[in-house]
């Protein structure tokens, strides 16, 4: 059986480092860290050391320019290398709300191959960052910041951390760029054809939001929560896991009485699916 | 040369312009068809080192989302239709945007020397220009610290300030007579009165020297109202038209009507407790700080000496609370007054002993009614809707980048906030037992930490403690400043890991004051040498005395024992935090500020902390006569009254506000601000587990009751504190391990009537406090909150106190919430109901009385319902007892609106209708419905429960008033009399219309 050793990424505006770490111990983890990202970069390969990586909720670098933007392009500019190896290496990445937009903004999410460019409007520039430009995350429909509980059913059977077939979940979303926006029709064709999009918004009983509010917090297309690449080994997400880990974490706990957490799968999955291989 | 990036939305998604264009739409106007909300870069450069493909290069990569918007390098792409606005910053004010951007160019190996933001909106249609300058001034852009423009400014040069030229300024001070010092701390603004100014001529008239400009700033900073309480500190003799003796009243003037007079004072006699002195030496330390001191609780840390106040968790760990307030620049700058607001009150616990990590935040606000007619808003007052809006996102926005859940709050409204809203703001943090106390010694280095010092927030503490005028938003705009979130938030991590390594012997926090205060009050008993030059500046151009007394945001100063410096530096920039030695402790109790080797000040720290005058003040009070208050109404239904009351801005539900906050995040959330089926009912209090793993829990709550402070503040008090009790309790707090924390935002207490219901208040809180067991450990005080209008008329908020609870919960499993659980279910009301409608909801919504009135609102005869402080904490008790031992299923304390409001709150929160009787409520009809008497607790059962429920009750009263069904339907009769008939869902959506924003 394989140790599993677990990293949670910290930068300056990330805040969800602390319950994060917590629930990934609850979820079977060896050894769980949390480094600033400023020590990857001067030594990155010190991510060598972990095979389970966790980039948190939190609003890095104050969300500037847009959520999750700057952190992204530290990503890219400084760990490319160290990041491609530790996937290639059959490692497991996991990016929770602002952890999900840096992932999309760096290029590591979705994983689709280049795609050619679909008409475009307007502007005399025209963006031309890489794999990112196919899809995005940016503000809900609602233009403001919300937290509230979602319904949320696993729609990808690639999907290590919560693959398709299981019954929905209930986790909370608190975010104000959370809608997922693609380039094109075909952008999203290719998400559906190769069986990326891992969480889409639902309700109570699984049935499908249909582009709802507030069953779809967010305006989010095809109600998409959260996103795998092909191996199903990188998984990002809107909602928040590690907050519901704890069974007094649930809303309605006085009701219903104290039951498992439904996000603690994702942590408890990931570990197993590290310990198998 | 500097280049000018454009980006806007692609299509026709557009949440910031379709938000804006509703704010417009808000105002009346209805010829702006759409609005385009565009975001504009300044990268300045220098030709050599920034190409034109670098800036596209930034563009594309860094600035644009290539899915959802265009971005253009050169001149505005939206010119082509319609009217087009750009909002830029003025000099000087922060733009956290522009910083973080700059880095992450610079990241990209492009070379900008500087960058810049701006706004751009196109409003489409055929606005007027008037209807374009009320767009500009309302809606787009705060005059304060931003300059709105028609049309596109293009690539404006950024303001370059000068190098500061030194000059050391001396203010002759010791031949002025009491004329010149009044125009002295006039012209100076140093809020300073003759009495407080003949004290510092004669400290230098001993010394035998004129003053400088900055020992002046120092001492009124040091003495202002805002950092040293002085009226709350000072001898107050009261007069309340009569005199006490041991032997009890006595008539003052024998010569007037005895009947007349017997009547005065057998009115007296019933409104003023008997606790209440003549005299007090010192009015806080005779009551707040004396009930503490007399309740003496071991489970208190420490109590009013440090930032905030500091009480035992478990074992290892303590928690400390605070609450600030920030009401004068909320007024002018709402958005930036609140986040600064809430970003200096998480420092208060940073700074607290060694230092805390903020785990909780609180936010309660007090503002004008939403609908204001915007033709009778007062000169240089902002719409209370735009208030609210700034302050609620201003809030948000902090609360929410620092990572810390808000999880408590409340909101109360009444027409006299309108120049004056209030906006207090709390903080809790979890610390060490071991790293309660600071012990700064001679010799640490003096090391500031966090952001840079900028003109920003200069005479934040002295503007702070005068009153508001229709001027100011002029004169005091630099008194406002703009929080950048990520800067406290990088502090915060990093002073973790430095108190875990223990880099440094004391902290605390540059707030009010800036540097002077932070310094003085660190080196009180040590001295300090200070070496201005040396604080790292945002911007050239400050003076040595505005570097000492800027109130600039996310600093904190450390005390650094010299061994340890090296470390510590090397572990704030290994997290990109700025930490800078500015000076050092001294051993001679004398504070030195020296300016590039100049010596520029020199006082004593004696002198500056001791040498304020002690002050005697008056204060009166007189119960307002009753005035036969009409009821137009009255023939009302009680349904449609109750749906009234629902609707009510202070019943309503605040859902629109609190999901705005991360109420969740750190994980440790147990009970939310929303609970229920839905997730939408209002909780009472919350909980949370500021350890994981450990079952233990902290309770917050809040009471508040302002209503009452018009009628009889002494009592106003007290249902404060038994709000605040009874909140604490329906969630699950340990009825021994409560402390409270007061907060008083009065009118100007230099008027004997206002410092009257002040000293009534501060008795009322240390009566209440030791008859409930809860020791004050923390407050804070905001008073002159008077709006003086242009016409010379002065609204006066009413006397407002705020209590803040905070207990601890043994074991969170047995938390309870107030949403109704099951049909079949009893609901019992324990404690007693006051026939009194006095100072109720009620009265409000069945008056004909003009709802934006600006004065007190008249009183109906009778007596406001009185807190019984015998009864009161036998019955907190009692119910905290019920819920520990878990037989209850929901609990939810009966407050503003009555028990009618409070069982309407439960069944439209557990998705349940509810059937009872109110024979039981010993009142008529109206009163036993809409009634607000205090320590009244509902609590669900299941029926087999019930008897063994009541047994553990005890004596105290009780009544069975019904079942919850699951036909959602609320029937209550009352004397036979059908007197409620609703659909649970109308009444729902009566309570959320109103702020469903």
């Amino acid at each position: 059986m394989s140790k599993v050793n677990a990293l949670v990424l910290r930068a300056a505006g990330v805040n969800c480092n602390e319950e994060t770490a917590y629930a990934l111990t609850l979820g079977g983890a060896d050894c769980v860290e949390q480094l600033h990202v400023n020590r990857l970069i001067e030594k990155p390969d010190a991510l060598d050391r972990f095979n389970f990586l966790v980039v948190p909720g939190g609003f890095s670098y104050g969300d500037d320019i847009s959520a999750g933007r700057i952190l992204a392009k530290q990503l890219e500019l400084h760990l490319g290398d160290a990041l491609r190896r530790f996937v290639s290496a059959g490692k497991l990445v996991l990016g929770i709300c602002n952890g999900f937009q840096v992932l999309v903004k760096a290029g590591l999410l979705p994983g689709l191959p280049p795609m050619p460019a679909g008409p475009t409007a307007g502007g005399n520039g025209q963006a031309t960052a890489g794999a990112n430009a196919l899809l995005t995350i940016t503000a809900n429909d609602r233009g403001r910041f919300e937290d509230r509980w979602v319904h949320l059913t696993p729609a990808s059977r690639r999907n290590v951390f919560l693959p398709a077939g299981g019954p929905p979940i209930y986790l909370p979303i608190a975010h104000g760029e959370g809608k997922l926006a693609v380039r094109d029709a075909a952008v999203l064709t290719a998400l559906q054809e190769n069986d990326l999009v891992a969480v889409r918004y639902a309700s109570a009983d699984g049935s499908a939001a249909g582009g709802v509010f507030p069953l779809n917090p967010n305006g989010a297309v095809d109600d998409i929560a959260g996103l795998c690449d092909p191996t199903g080994q990188i998984f990002g997400l809107m909602p928040h896991p590690e907050r519901h880990s704890i069974p007094t974490q649930h809303p309605q706990w006085t009701r219903r009485g104290l039951k498992p957490a439904d996000g603690l799968a994702v942590f408890t999955n990931g570990v197993q699916f590290l310990r198998r291989s | 040369m500097i280049y000018r990036i454009e980006i806007v939305p692609r299509g026709d998604v557009d949440p910031v312009g379709a938000g804006t264009l509703n704010e417009i739409r808000t105002l009346g106007i209805a010829s702006v068809s759409a609005v385009t909300a565009g975001r504009v870069f300044l990268l300045e450069g220098d030709d050599r080192k920034l190409s034109a493909d670098d800036v596209r290069r930034v563009a594309a990569e860094l600035l644009a989302d290539p899915v959802v918007e265009t971005f253009g390098v050169g001149d505005t792409q939206l010119a082509d239709r319609g009217v087009l606005v750009e909002v830029h910053y003025k000099p000087g004010v922060m733009d956290p945007v522009a910083l973080s951007t700059a880095a992450a160019i610079a990241d990209m190996g492009v070379a900008a020397d500087s960058v810049r933001t701006a706004r751009i909106y196109r409003l489409a249609g055929k606005p007027s220009d008037a209807e374009v300058q009320t767009i500009m001034a309302r809606v787009l852009a705060n005059d304060c610290i931003e300059q709105a423009v028609v049309g596109s400014l293009g690539a404006a040069p950024p303001p370059h300030a000068p190098e500061h030229a030194f000059r050391k300024v001396t203010v002759p001070i010791r031949d002025l007579d009491d004329a010149g010092l009044k125009k002295l701390s006039e012209r100076g603004h140093l809020f300073l009165n003759v009495t407080e100014m003949r004290g510092i001529q004669d400290y230098f008239r001993r010394v035998g020297r004129e003053p400088s400009d900055i020992e002046l700033e120092t001492l009124a900073q040091t003495w202002s109202e805002h950092c040293v309480h002085k009226t709350l500190k000072s001898r107050v003799e009261c007069d309340f038209g009569f005199s006490i003796s041991d032997s009890g009243l006595e008539e003052k003037d024998a010569k007037g009507e005895a009947g007349a007079i017997q009547s005065t004072i057998e009115n007296l006699k019933s409104k003023i407790p008997p606790t209440v002195r003549r005299v007090y030496e010192n009015l806080l330390a005779d009551t707040i700080a004396a009930a503490t001191k007399k309740l003496n609780k071991p489970w208190c840390i420490s109590v009013f000496k440090d930032n905030a106040g500091v009480i035992e968790f478990d074992d290892k760990h303590a928690v400390c609370f605070k609450v600030e307030t920030h009401n004068h620049p909320s007024a002018i700058e709402p958005y930036g007054g609140a986040a600064t607001g809430i970003g200096g009150c998480i420092r208060d616990p940073m700074g607290t002993g060694l230092g805390a990590k903020p785990v909780a935040n609180t936010d309660i606000f007090c503002f004008a009614p939403p609908d204001w007619p915007v033709a009778r808003l007062p000169k240089g007052v902002l719409h209370p809707r735009r208030v609210m809006r700034g302050v609620v996102s201003g809030v948000r926005d902090y609360g929410n980048r620092m990572g810390i859940p808000t999880v408590n709050g409340a909101l109360f409204f009444d027409p006299r906030y309108l120049g004056n809203p209030l906006v207090f703001c709390g903080n809790v943090g979890l610390m060490d037992r071991d790293k309660c106390f600071k012990n700064a010694a001679s010799g640490d280095a003096i090391v500031v930490v966090g952001g840079r010092t900028g003109r920003d927030g200069i005479h934040g503490a002295t503007f702070s403690s005068g009153e508001m005028t229709h001027t100011h938003e002029d004169e005091f705009s630099h008194a406002v400043q703009i929080g950048n979130a990520i800067t406290e938030k990088k502090m915060t991590d990093v002073l973790q890991e430095a108190r875990r390594r223990g880099l440094y012997s004391a902290i605390t926090d540059c707030g009010a004051g800036g540097l002077s205060s932070a310094v003085g009050e660190m080196g009180e008993t040590l001295g300090a040498q200070v070496n201005l030059e040396t604080v790292p500046l945002k911007y050239a151009g400050l003076s040595y005395t505005e570097i000492w007394i800027s109130e600039a945001q996310e600093r904190m100063v450390l005390a650094v024992p010299q061994k340890d410096v090296a470390a510590l530096l090397a572990l704030f920039a290994s997290e990109d935090v700025e930490a800078t030695v500015i000076g050092t402790f001294a051993d001679d109790r004398i504070l030195r500020l020296s300016y590039k080797g100049e010596p520029v000040g020199e006082l004593e720290m004696e002198f500056l902390h001791d040498g304020l005058p002690k002050y005697t003040r008056k204060a009166e009070w007189r119960p307002a006569p009753p005035s036969a208050l009409r009821t137009p109404h009255s023939a009302l239904s009680h349904t449609d009254a109750l749906k009234r009351l629902l609707g009510h801005w202070n019943i309503a539900s605040k859902e629109w506000v609190v999901r705005q906050y991360d109420h969740e995040v750190q994980g440790g959330s147990v009970i939310k601000p929303l609970v229920g089926a839905v997730n939408d009912g209002p909780g009472d209090g919350a909980v949370f587990q500021p350890v994981l793993g450990s079952p233990r829990g902290v309770a917050l709550a809040c009471g508040m009751s302002p209503r009452l402070g018009d009628i009889d503040p002494y009592q106003m008090a007290l249902h404060a504190i038994d709000e605040c009790v009874r909140n604490l309790v329906c969630v699950g707090a340990d009825i021994d391990r409560i402390a409270i924390l007061d907060n008083f935002c009065w009118g100007n207490c230099a008027k004997p009537d206002r410092l009257g219901s002040l000293v009534l208040a501060a008795q009322a809180c240390y009566d209440g406090a030791l008859a409930y067991g809860t020791p004050f450990i923390s407050g804070k005080d905001s008073l002159n909150n008077e709006f003086v209008a242009a016409d010379g008329s002065v609204i006066t908020i009413p006397p407002t106190l705020l209590i803040s609870g905070i207990a601890i919960v043994a074991d969170v499993t047995r938390c309870a919430s107030m949403d109704a659980k099951a049909d079949d279910n009893v609901l019992l009301l324990v404690g007693a109901t006051q026939d009194s409608l006095t100072g109720s909801h009620y009265e409000l919504v069945t008056s004909d009385r003009d709802p934006h009135a600006l004065q007190a609102p008249p009183l109906a005869a009778g007596a406001p319902p009185v807190v019984d402080l015998k009864q009161g904490p036998r019955i907190a008790r009692a119910v905290a007892g019920a819920i520990a031992a878990g037989g209850v299923r929901a609990a939810h304390d009966c407050s503003e609106g009555g028990l009618a409001v409070a069982i309407a709150e439960m069944c439209l929160a557990g998705g349940l209708g509810f059937a009872g009787e109110l024979d039981a409520v010993n009142a008529d009809a109206a009163a036993a419905l809409f009634g607000e008497s205090p320590s009244r607790y509902l609590l669900e059962v299941e029926p087999a429960k019930l008897d063994a429920l009541r047994k553990s009750l005890g004596d105290v009263p009780s009544a069975v008033l019904g079942k919850f069904a699951a036909k959602p339907t609320l029937t209550l009769t009352h004397r036979g009399a059908k007197v409620i008939e609703a659909d649970v869902a109308a009444l729902k959506q009566a309570w959320q219309q109103p702020l469903a924003w």
